[in-house]
């Protein structure tokens, strides 16, 4: 009944492309490596697709971290995509973590589609940073929780 | 004011301009509003003085759309926000008279009433000193004490595009324009987050900001789409606020002159400055220095990438 003794468990976001990352997380499916089950996938068609608004949109409706994966650069299927990513992001996220919210809620990281393994261990990673900061709130919807 | 007005009347009966885009009078002497004026009786209304900080460029819009060229007075601050739109193709140079007209910094009534000010009769302005008539007696104030606070970091006194200059200016700035950024910068998460959760729970979400800014020129805005949950004017979470700011400040991202006409409108007096110069203090570390508006051909910072740009990690770990 206890709200207190509640273990906490995070929701993180993952944005990724559908080219590499999305593979890449497929390859880490098949081969059976494991990641938290707090990771949701969001599959888009390139890591540029992700607007600004899509990161801060999913802190407002609970997430505890976004995480946003794409191919590296270089190699990306359209070409240019991730160098314009990188741009807004490091904007972004430099940004938020002016603005006072921990810098570790927010990651870009580059996944090939033969990367199962760094998908794995990024997210894996990832989620313990979060585990550690705890629960967003300040960036989050009240209405939202619970 | 009168050489403006003569220039102006010349302009309009020789019929190489339409109309005339200035300030006019409002409803005290020290609130001047922007206006159109369509013939000579209309310009006797006309007013430019020290609270003249209203930046016209955005109202050329709309006149470019019309048939004739339209006369628009521009101080040096504003042409970098005009030469912004016609890089962004949003306003026709042909259909533009650009008069220059000289700027010694604007007043800002906030200050002036700051200062202890009150029952404000008529203000008059001298070289250095601001006179002010008020009901309780004549007080007089140094002009440097009353500038707004954008003119403190004013980008120069030269105009970037005109036809012509009328009237002369003097340098205000005096001070460093990163400086306030910088010092939020060195807070920890936990002041800042208190800094700017004090600043922008004051946002009554009256849009007064995005409608004045020159830079928030789409024909239709994230803010007014039945799609987006905050279409409505008022915020209805403490989220809202936030985030109102932070994507309206990233929309214009690469694109803002830094005209500093979103925190001069803001009814609550939230330095909404901050957001923008702090987006051009990255752009100008991470990508180099990059001023919008200098001229109308550059490509933006956020619109190009070079192969070797900092990782966003890096970015924010810069410190």
């Amino acid at each position: 009944m206890s709200i207190e003794n509640k273990e906490f468990k995070p929701k993180i976001v993952a944005f990724c492309c559908n080219w590499c990352s999305y593979a890449g997380a497929d390859l880490a499916g098949s081969s059976r490596l494991a990641y938290p089950a707090d990771v949701k996938i969001i599959r888009v068609p390139c890591s540029c697709r992700v607007n600004p608004m899509f990161i801060l949109r999913a802190f407002e409706k609970g997430a505890d971290g976004v995480i946003l994966c794409g191919c590296h650069p270089g190699d990306c299927h359209y070409s240019t995509g991730n160098y314009y990513t990188r741009r807004r992001m490091s904007l972004l996220f430099s940004m938020l973590d002016y603005i006072g919210v921990e810098n570790g809620r927010t990651r870009v990281e580059w996944v090939s589609a033969a990367e199962g393994v760094k998908f794995s261990t990024t997210m894996n990673d990832f989620a313990k940073t979060i585990h550690s900061l705890g629960e967003n709130v300040r960036l989050g919807d009240i209405r939202c929780k619970n | 004011m009168q050489e403006l007005i003569t220039r102006g009347k010349e302009l309009l009966a020789d019929g190489s301009v339409v109309g005339i885009l200035g300030w006019k009078e409002g409803d005290f002497s020290y609130n001047p509003e922007p206006a159109f004026f369509q013939n000579e009786e209309e310009l006797d209304k006309f007013i430019y003085d020290g609270f003249c900080g209203a930046n016209l460029s955005k109202f050329m819009i709309e006149a470019s759309k019309k048939e004739g060229k339209t006369l628009v007075f521009l101080k040096p601050c504003d042409t970098y926000s005009f030469n912004q739109l016609l890089k962004e193709h949003r306003i026709d140079r042909e259909k533009a008279y650009i008069i220059g007209v000289g700027c010694s910094g604007k007043l800002s009534l906030d200050k002036i009433k700051e200062a202890g000010v009150k029952g404000i009769q008529k203000i008059t302005e001298e070289e250095d000193k601001i006179h002010v008539e008020t009901l309780y007696g004549d007080k007089t104030l140094n002009r440097s004490d009353v500038l707004l606070d954008r003119c403190h970091v004013c980008k120069g006194k030269e105009h970037r595009i005109f036809d012509e200059i009328i009237g002369e200016s003097k340098e205000t700035n005096d001070k460093d324009k990163f400086s306030e950024v910088e010092a939020i910068e060195k807070m920890s998460s936990e002041e800042k987050f208190l800094f700017f959760q004090k600043e922008l729970s004051k946002c009554i979400r009256c849009n007064a900001c995005r409608n004045v800014c020159p830079a928030c020129s789409c024909r239709k805005c994230v803010f007014d789409s039945n799609k987006f949950d905050s279409a409505q004017k008022v915020n209805t979470n403490s989220f809202e606020e936030k985030m109102f700011h932070i994507i309206r400040a990233f929309h214009v991202a690469g694109r803002c002159t830094d005209c500093g006409e979103c925190s001069r409108v803001c009814p609550e007096g939230i330095p909404l400055h901050l957001f923008n110069r702090k987006f051009i203090k990255d752009i100008d570390e991470l990508y180099g220095e990059f001023r919008a508006g200098e001229d109308a051909e550059t490509v933006g910072p956020l619109t190009e990438f070079t192969f070797d740009d900092a990782e966003p990690q890096e970015a924010v770990e810069r410190g």
